[in-house]
């Protein structure tokens, strides 16, 4: 129960003074916007090109949603020794930084769902396996917000986790399925997106959205938990061994 | 909380030992603070203070030796005792964002307090320390001396029977400092047992029961404050103020009387001490014939800045630059 409490507490503190902010929520809007008409406008396919376009442009604002928030929920907080508070609380390390990342997580997932009301207004989202999404959202929202927080704890500087996670993010919009299929990529280049959580988050939401899957939606997910529970793991070690020292 | 009822030490340290690299930063100390004790750790810049606190609260991990905070073996699990301890680091590491208010509430929560008993005690602590005006305003517009006594207040929301002060006074004008120490005082009044670092040797003389002093790693000496002062039982000071050449009269001083140490405190001043009694009017007539004018001259109790120089080597002046170069850098 005690541990519980300070969960909350620690949630409720980055939602309220990190991820509800003015700046946040209009990056949470206006990102997703901006990339659909950005896909939108490029594929001049018109309005029938909508659901192709849907399942990168959610996984592109679930990736930057989240990743973006842990340098400031992490790293600007262990930067100015708040975060030696977190730590020297009487909590489990994996419960507290469960704690830290489940803001983003929430924020990432809700951002995915942006461009899905804006693609309701014009095309028929009937055929959307509703049961397949929503579970691939929440584990890419879950891996890539472990991805920037390992990102985030490799790091001292702000600047360094927000430069650094470009490093990765924005490759893996091309690497990853998201707008041009992996088996369209060339040869050399395939490798590096089966070693992206992005590229099994995306061949999930293609087939919940449009049924092109190329992997079994099982496959997808069990890689995607694997790929969450790594990611947790080695940060947590991390933590453990750049933070405690 | 329980637990401390039934243990006589607070804190145990067996042969602690924490290397960076090459360096070893704390050398094998043994150390022990008696429950309800103020235990005062000091010793110069680099000595390894912070780095044996950062071992006693679990920021950092032994290379070696066994920690045991109220009987739990803390040395491979250091979250084990977490709960029962309060931490108030060197620099006052609240949440900017937050008020005075929503910190300690925050605080609280993190020791699972339920939230009208954190509230309540948030209030508390906020009139106790005379922040009651400052309920409301952010803690990043605090002034520095706030800031300390927040920072404290955060560190005993959740009625830690062991507190961990770091430099609790250092960077703060005199009359926050003054204020802080009572603070200390009335917790341990309560029963709280405290461990506490501090450049300010007159800080520990007023409030540890015992001193350990460190330097390079090392302890060189644990004792009460009775213990140590003894150390200056028979031993005379006196400090005379003179015109000019303080270093020439000195120097004339060591020559004349070979029994007496002398030594010049600045241009105008020079400090004699002796085992016998001091004859003042001997010296201020021999003084006097060298052309000085003695302003005055007063007889200086030994303190336990004479003592911390006596067992260290570590002049005091060498402290108070220290001191200096902290504030500084605080006020940067």
């Amino acid at each position: 129960m005690k541990t519980w409490i300070a969960f909350w507490n620690i949630l409720a503190k980055d939602m309220r003074f990190y991820y509800l902010k003015p700046p946040n929520i209009s990056w949470g809007l206006i990102f997703p916007l901006a990339w659909t008409a950005m896909f939108f406008i490029r594929s001049g396919a018109g309005l029938e090109s909508v659901p192709a376009l849907l399942p990168g442009v959610m996984a592109v604002s679930v990736l930057f949603g989240t990743t973006s928030m842990l340098a400031v929920t992490v790293t600007f907080e262990k930067k100015g020794r708040s975060f030696e508070r977190l730590l020297l609380a009487p909590i489990p390390l994996e419960f507290l930084m469960l704690a830290k990342t489940t803001g983003a997580i929430l924020c990432g997932a809700a951002n995915a769902f942006v461009p899905v009301v804006i693609a309701a207004f014009f095309t028929d989202l009937a055929g959307v396996n509703w049961a397949r999404l929503i579970p691939t959202v929440a584990l890419i929202a879950i891996s890539s917000t472990f991805l920037g927080l390992l990102i985030a704890v490799s790091v001292s500087e702000v600047f360094e986790a927000q430069t650094f996670s470009n490093f990765f993010r924005f490759p893996m919009i091309f690497l990853c399925g998201l707008f041009i299929p992996v088996n369209q990529l060339p040869l050399w280049l395939r490798p590096l997106s089966y070693i992206l959580p992005l590229t099994y988050g995306a061949d999930a939401l293609h087939g919940a959205i449009q049924t092109r899957n190329a992997l079994p939606f099982a496959v997808d997910m069990g890689i995607l938990a694997f790929f969450c529970m790594g990611l947790f793991a080695l940060s947590l070690h991390k933590i453990r061994r750049n933070w405690i020292q | 909380m329980e637990r401390m009822e039934t243990v006589a030490k607070a804190i145990e340290v067996h042969h602690l030992t924490k290397r960076y690299g090459d360096f070893t930063a704390v050398d094998g100390i043994n150390f022990d603070v008696a429950k309800g004790e103020i235990f005062g750790f000091l010793g110069p810049n680099g000595a390894g203070k912070t780095t044996t606190i950062n071992m006693l609260i679990g920021l950092a991990r032994p290379d070696s030796g066994t920690i045991r905070i109220a009987g739990i073996d803390c040395s491979s699990n250091p979250k084990a005792a977490q709960h029962l301890m309060g931490i108030v680091p060197d620099e006052s590491n609240l949440y900017p964002e937050l008020t005075g208010f929503e910190n300690l509430c925050f605080c609280g929560a993190l020791y699972g307090m339920a939230k009208q008993y954190r509230e309540t005690r948030a209030r508390l602590f906020l009139d106790q320390f005379g922040l009651s005006d400052a309920v409301e305003r952010k803690f990043g517009g605090y002034s520095r001396g706030m800031k300390r006594k927040l920072t404290i207040a955060a560190g005993i929301i959740h009625e830690p029977p062991i507190l961990f002060l770091d430099e609790p006074t250092t960077g703060i004008d005199v009359a926050a400092a003054r204020q802080i120490r009572q603070i200390i005082a009335n917790l341990n009044a309560g029963g709280v047992t405290i461990f506490m670092t501090t450049h300010y040797i007159e800080e520990a003389e007023r409030l540890c029961q015992r001193i350990a002093f460190i330097v390079e790693g090392r302890i060189v000496r644990i004792d009460t404050i009775d213990d140590l002062m003894k150390q200056t039982e028979g031993r005379h000071t006196v400090e005379f103020a003179v015109s000019v050449g303080a270093a020439n009269l000195c120097a004339a001083l060591a020559v004349a009387f070979p029994s007496l140490q002398c030594q010049t405190v600045s241009d105008a001043a020079i400090r004699i001490t002796s085992t016998e009694p001091v004859r003042i009017g001997l010296l201020l007539r021999f003084m006097e014939e060298r052309g000085a004018e003695v302003s005055e001259a007063k007889k200086i109790r030994p303190s336990l800045e004479d003592v911390f120089v006596r067992i260290t080597g570590i002049e005091a002046a060498e402290m108070k630059r220290e001191r200096e170069k902290i504030q500084k850098g605080a006020g940067a």
